[in-house]
């Protein structure tokens, strides 16, 4: 008897690099064009034309980018925590290579997300840091990025390195509700989420429609860099297979 | 338009030290994401083709 499917063709397909590396090597340009327009046109937008804070002046503008990396800096962590537990339950080596290829570009929008916080801060608060929930929680999850990424160039072994950093990233899930409700929870600073999925946003058009431009855009650049990474590692670990040696002599 | 004056537009209205700050910031770290996984690339292309023509060599 064959053996059961219980998951759609696709998932069966994503577990062949070589398919994985096929499909994002006709995804990846579309991905980068789409980065790009939205980028560039979302920051053209967001620096020209939104309307001025009325209590922040311009230092508001950096919104554009503190809250579209904070967004991505999670939302990477909970991909990779999701690949972690592919990669565990059904021994798929290419989510344990997403795991691998999302932390540093996690790492660098959690490093962002920080600094421009920082650089809003001081104008806004007049301090660069504070001890506050948000902000520690939000360290928290950069120091775990490093963590996973420091697992997988200490550990030899692919699949021990996959299995340490996949337990990782699932154990640090915890925060991912920490650094959300942290604004709710504790007496804070900072101000609460932009945007709710259930509730119209508290600001005016003009100034958050720039804002989802670029929360698109970034998840758009995230996309491209990610496959980037993803079709190296797949070169790397199957560079003995035939389709890699072909496709190194057609180059 | 929320600028009058390309000073102005620089100024950022006494702020500017921090909005081109974080936008500087945000670039070098979205173009530097972009850069690294390219060069390494081009480098394990090179490498593994290396690789390949020096074990066909052998046979």
């Amino acid at each position: 008897m064959a053996e059961k499917k219980w998951m759609p063709r696709w998932f069966y397909q994503l577990a062949s690099p070589r398919w994985c590396y096929e499909i994002t090597g006709k995804l990846l340009p579309w991905f980068f064009a789409a980065a790009v327009v939205l980028l560039i046109g979302g920051a053209v937008w967001a620096l020209l034309f939104a309307p001025a804070d009325y209590q922040q002046g311009n230092s508001f503008r950096i919104i554009y980018l503190h809250v579209p990396s904070a967004i991505l800096a999670q939302s990477a962590y909970m991909l990779m925590a999701v690949a972690g537990a592919v990669g565990l339950i059904w021994k798929m080596k290419v989510a344990d290579m997403v795991l691998k290829s999302a932390a540093p570009i996690g790492a660098s929008m959690a490093v962002l997300a920080l600094a421009t916080g920082a650089i809003w801060g001081k104008p806004t608060w007049g301090s660069w840091w504070v001890w506050d929930a948000r902000l520690t929680s939000m360290l928290i999850l950069f120091f775990l990025y490093l963590g996973v990424m420091a697992l997988n160039s200490a550990i030899e072994n692919e699949s021990t390195a996959a299995q340490a950093s996949a337990v990782l990233a699932l154990v640090g899930l915890v925060n991912i509700p920490i650094i959300k409700y942290s604004v709710e929870w504790w007496n804070t600073l900072h101000q609460p989420a932009t945007f709710k999925l259930t509730e119209k946003p508290a600001m005016p058009a003009e100034m958050w429609l720039p804002l989802l431009v670029m929360v698109i855009g970034f998840y758009c650049f995230f996309a491209v860099s990610l496959m980037q990474r993803l079709r190296n590692e797949i070169i790397w670990r199957e560079r003995r297979t035939g389709w890699v040696r072909e496709l190194l002599n057609k180059q | 338009m929320s600028f009058d004056s390309f000073s102005e537009f620089l100024s950022m209205g006494g702020h500017g030290l921090y909005v081109w700050l974080s936008y500087g910031l945000g670039v070098v770290i979205l173009v530097a994401n972009l850069i690294v996984p390219k060069l390494a690339r081009d480098h394990l292309l090179k490498e593994q083709k290396r690789r390949l023509r020096r074990e066909e060599g052998v046979r």
